[in-house]
């Protein structure tokens, strides 16, 4: 039986909500620091890409399109919080000593856990100092590990503009490292 | 000293491809990807207390849409009270409009009635000169 053009539309969205979710959640959990609005804004980042993968032409690839979906939620979540000034702002979002806790158990020391706990929250203390933008743009090129013409696409910027916020956001951590206010 | 004064490199000179980053600086990036992918993976996976969150997402939006209901309405209420006050505005000038034509509708058909009264009235009265010999001779008539 032949399948339909929906059918075949369906089933490759599906194929591409498995492989890239994970990554969606990480950045969006990177960002906000905040379980429970990372798992929400990723809902809403994949239910608005099926609203419009009919409209997706493939000009880019369905992760930097994903991905420049789930970055202008962020930013949309980000603006109407700020105007909701009712609200805790940052009820949910874990600390900074609770989000350093997360080292793989790899080979290490106790000693040098320790030192990599304290490296991570010293990038986390920088992380949070960053502009959105600032942040948006590390993430996706430090933990994302997307390319600098990825990020362009996903962002919306230039290369330059990108390359000009990695290099204040290293400047950033660099400083934090060490030891710099 | 700073990591940039011991590499003698300033701020603005970073680089930012990962093979050009300075080993320490490069090293702490690699544990923050680390543990950023550790947390994820464990927040991803984690047994979700699906009812519990969903039905307090359920209760922020249901309180939001209530709260943009009522505003909704309230702007709405507003509107319809404004245009609601200028149709009644406008309706209480036609029909003072409307009134006052009737008035001197009334008051000109009135004018005009008592005009042809008058006439009436006058003609009544008067006798036409032609009918005069006659009503002499009627006058005589009757005095014999």
């Amino acid at each position: 039986m032949m399948a339909t053009a929906d059918q075949i539309a369906a089933e490759e969205f599906s194929r591409i909500v498995t492989s890239h979710r994970p990554q969606i959640f990480r950045f969006l959990l990177a960002s906000t620091r905040d379980v429970d609005l990372a798992e929400t804004l990723t809902q809403e980042c994949f239910l608005k890409a099926h609203r419009n993968w009919g409209s997706f032409r493939g000009e880019s690839s369905a992760m930097t399109w994903l991905m420049r979906i789930a970055i202008n939620l962020q930013k949309d979540h980000w603006r109407n919080r700020r105007m909701q000034f009712w609200r805790h702002t940052r009820n949910n979002a874990v600390d900074l000593d609770e989000a350093s806790d997360w080292l793989p158990s790899g080979e290490r020391s106790a000693e040098q856990g320790l030192l990599a706990k304290e490296q991570v929250g010293r990038v986390w203390k920088a992380v949070e100092k960053l502009s959105e933008r600032q942040r948006t743009v590390f993430l996706l090129r430090y933990v994302e590990e997307r390319e600098l013409g990825e990020i362009a696409a996903s962002t919306g910027l230039s290369e330059g503009t990108v390359k000009a916020h990695l290099s204040r956001a290293l400047g950033k951590v660099r400083a934090e490292l060490g030891g710099k206010q | 000293m700073s990591l940039d004064e011991r590499l003698g490199k300033s701020e603005g000179e970073a680089r930012v491809g990962n093979a050009a980053l300075e080993p320490e600086l490069k090293e702490a990036l690699q544990n923050f990807r680390l543990s950023v992918q550790s947390w994820s993976d464990a927040a991803y996976s984690r047994p979700r207390p699906v009812m519990e969150v969903h039905g307090r997402r359920i209760w922020r939006l249901a309180a939001g849409w209530a709260l943009g209901c009522a505003l909704l309405a309230g702007a709405v209420s507003e509107g319809v009270h404004v245009r609601h006050v200028r149709q009644e505005q406008a309706r209480v000038a036609y029909l003072a409009e409307q009134e006052k034509h009737r008035l001197a509708l009334e008051e000109q058909a009135r004018e005009e009635e008592e005009l042809l009264a008058k006439v009436d009235s006058d003609v009544s009265r008067e006798v036409p000169s032609a009918m005069e010999p006659l009503a002499q001779m009627m006058a005589e008539d009757d005095s014999q």
